[in-house]
């Protein structure tokens, strides 16, 4: 009925006692997100909201709440230690929200992680995880714009992600799961990994991919999509108009001598079959015409 | 963050990277007494902007004696050196760092930076030095030789040798380039760079190999951890309106179109200003003011966009999400009040109580246009900044 998280998700949060932490897990809770337990060195033995119990390390709330998921709002000199510290207590999925996390601090902590291969980190620097059929949100992302339904989303972006899920809401079509992947130049699960995981999930009929300017990820995922991908898929790049050389907001979206332009990643993306929409305000039309139009091949 | 060659040079010669002797001078007297004190038969002028090709643009010149040194340094100092990285508008030169000439053998080029791909740094190296290694790379990818390091394990010195062999150098250059490679590492390791450019690195008559040119750029998220670094900066090679942009902790990048936008997201800011390409408009600007967009915010975003004079029409599109279209309505109709907005204004409201907020906008007898979505805003925008891009 989803991917990566659903009703047997039970989440901690590191960081629950920060501004941003804190006013999220509200929001989380209010969602109807299962949050048993909050990490904050220091204050183990207090609660959360009267409720979720906070414990000093993340081993120590696994061992006493059974969390499988930790959501990572700890601040950035300190959140890669945060990911290494939940790796370490053996949670199977981490979702880094973090913005602005040294890029060779995610060099380090990815080859950690490759080294464990039961632990999947979704972000940094990403709204988080939404399974709107389980009532399961981890992250940022406004909980009330999203459905129940068979739409797969991934995402590089925040916004963008919110206006693709609003527009497929408003045209009747739920979500299964959607997934910002993040905006950081190293970042741990990526697109292809989660179209493997919407290729499987018999409750997802189509997926939507959204992408931008910088890296290759998108060139990846083309290659994965021509060669293996099945379901009905839409897209979209943003920074068509994007000069090259200059960050454009998110650390990871830089055209870097001439190469990860978004004509590159459009036309790789086209030429597997994915059916781009022309502008971000046709995100939802343009995945309803890949449903319409059946599978693939 | 980018910083001048003379201030990558002094990096590198803290972490052991060989340099050339080097004199930064402000004055062309100063540039006689550097050549002089420096005792070269020949010494190189060089101009110090953060944009590169200075070589082609007559930015790096010999000079056979202190009185020719100082010769070209009025030549550069106060003049604005023109390259194909710096624009047509090019760059004003304030610095210029003389250096001893040394004996060259032969250019080699080494590059260090991220590969994305693969999440972890890679060491480039070719036999084509001089030469921008893009052209390298579409003309003659196999002249570019390339090795990725263990992040765990760090740098390996068998790494160097095997480049050092694929270039050919052999005897003492070999080891020393091995040497290179490894201070190099550390380097850019240590100082959290995101880029470490050598082009040329130069192998000497006597086997020696020196940095002859010097590229760093840094992560901008590691600079909390880098004084030093920061220290670097130099304001008067930045943008004006991004230098202010960073003191409110805005995204912005300035661009040549007359559409000023603001936008919540980094995403959906792209998203912007490519509807305005696609309808035929330029955009001024790139500016993301934070997912939560609060009021003050969005003033100071409001007072950058009208502060570039090319602007003619302000675009504003926000996603209201967890943060509410009301709420974004007041604060874009009490900024707008704040700053005496002298251009159109079209506003796109989409998410949370997105008709309470239109209502606002309304009620603000402000002369703001509304728009239903971002493609109709774009059109609109782009008709009231008075048609297409100039």
């Amino acid at each position: 009925m989803s991917i990566l998280v659903d009703d047997r998700t039970r989440v901690l949060c590191q960081g629950i006692t920060g501004s941003a932490g804190s006013f999220h897990c509200g929001q989380m809770l209010e969602y109807g997100t299962r949050l048993v337990a909050g990490v904050t060195p220091g204050k183990g033995g207090t609660r959360f909201q009267d409720a979720v119990p906070i414990f000093d390390t993340v081993a120590e709330a696994v061992r006493q709440t059974g969390a499988n998921t930790s959501v990572i709002f700890v601040p950035p000199p300190f959140a890669a230690d945060a990911i290494l510290e939940a790796a370490d207590a053996g949670v199977a999925l981490i979702i880094a929200i973090t913005e602005g996390i040294p890029v060779l601090d995610m060099v380090r902590c990815k080859a950690v992680l490759q080294g464990r291969p039961g632990v999947r980190l979704v972000g940094p620097n990403c709204p988080g995880v939404i399974t709107p059929g389980s009532k399961c949100k981890i992250g940022i992302m406004p909980g009330h714009i999203h459905r129940p339904g068979r739409v797969g989303v991934v995402s590089r972006s925040g916004t963008l992600t919110y206006e693709a899920v609003f527009q497929l809401t408003q045209l009747g079509l739920g979500q299964s799961t959607a997934v910002g992947i993040g905006g950081d130049p190293v970042n741990g699960t990526d697109f292809v990994d989660c179209l493997r995981l919407f290729q499987a999930d018999p409750e997802t009929d189509a997926v939507i991919m959204i992408g931008e300017i910088g890296g290759s990820a998108e060139e990846a995922a083309a290659d994965y999509i021509g060669r293996e991908f099945k379901k009905p898929i839409a897209g979209f790049i943003a920074g068509l108009s994007a000069p090259p050389g200059k960050r454009m907001g998110h650390a990871g979206a830089i055209i870097a001598g001439g190469k990860g332009t978004a004509k590159e990643k459009i036309r790789a993306l086209e030429a597997a079959g994915v059916r781009m929409a022309p502008s971000p305000a046709e995100l939802g039309t343009t995945l309803k015409a890949a449903l319409e139009r059946g599978t693939r091949r | 963050m980018k910083i001048h060659e003379y201030q990558g040079k002094e990096l590198f010669s803290r972490y052991g990277v060989p340099v050339p002797r080097g004199i930064l001078a402000t004055t062309p007297d100063e540039a006689e007494r550097a050549a002089r004190t420096l005792g070269a038969k020949v010494v190189v002028v060089k101009a110090q902007i953060h944009a590169g090709g200075r070589g082609k643009g007559g930015g790096v010149k010999l000079a056979r004696s202190p009185e020719e040194a100082r010769q070209l340094a009025s030549q550069m100092l106060g003049h604005v050196l023109r390259t194909h990285q710096t624009g047509p508008e090019g760059q004003l030169v304030r610095k210029v760092y003389i250096e001893e000439g040394l004996d060259i053998a032969r250019e080699i080029y080494l590059g260090m930076t991220l590969d994305r791909a693969i999440s972890r740094v890679s060491l480039m190296a070719s036999s084509e030095g001089g030469v921008e290694i893009e052209e390298v790379a579409a003309q003659h990818p196999e002249k570019i030789h390339v090795e990725s390091i263990d992040p765990g394990a760090g740098f390996s010195d068998f790494q160097g040798r095997k480049l050092a062999f694929a270039l050919g150098l052999t005897g003492a250059s070999n080891a020393k380039f091995v040497g290179f490679c490894r201070a190099l590492y550390r380097c850019y390791l240590e100082t959290d760079a995101t880029l470490a450019e050598v082009n040329p690195l130069v192998v000497l008559k006597d086997g020696g190999v020196v940095a002859l040119d010097s590229k760093m750029n840094f992560d901008d998220n590691a600079l909390y951890r880098h004084p030093d670094i920061v220290a670097y900066r130099d304001v008067d090679e930045e943008d004006p309106r991004e230098a202010k942009a960073k003191e409110f902790d805005l995204a912005y990048i300035s661009l040549d179109g007359n559409i000023g936008c603001m936008v919540n997201g980094a995403g959906l800011a792209m998203a912007t200003m490519d509807t305005i390409k696609l309808v035929g408009g330029a955009p001024a600007n790139f500016l993301d003011v934070g997912g939560g967009a609060s009021k003050e915010k969005v003033t100071a975003a409001f007072k950058l966009i009208l502060e570039d004079p090319g602007v003619k029409a302000v675009l504003v599109n926000i996603f209201g999400g967890i943060m509410k279209c009301d709420i974004i309505a007041e604060g874009v109709v009490a900024a707008a009040r704040e700053v005496h907005l002298g251009v159109p204004l079209v506003v796109r409201l989409e998410g949370t109580n997105v008709e309470q907020g239109k209502a606002i906008l309304r009620a603000s007898g402000l002369a703001i246009t509304p728009a239903d979505n971002l493609r109709q805003a774009a059109e609109k925008a782009v008709a009231a900044a008075g048609g297409a891009a100039r």
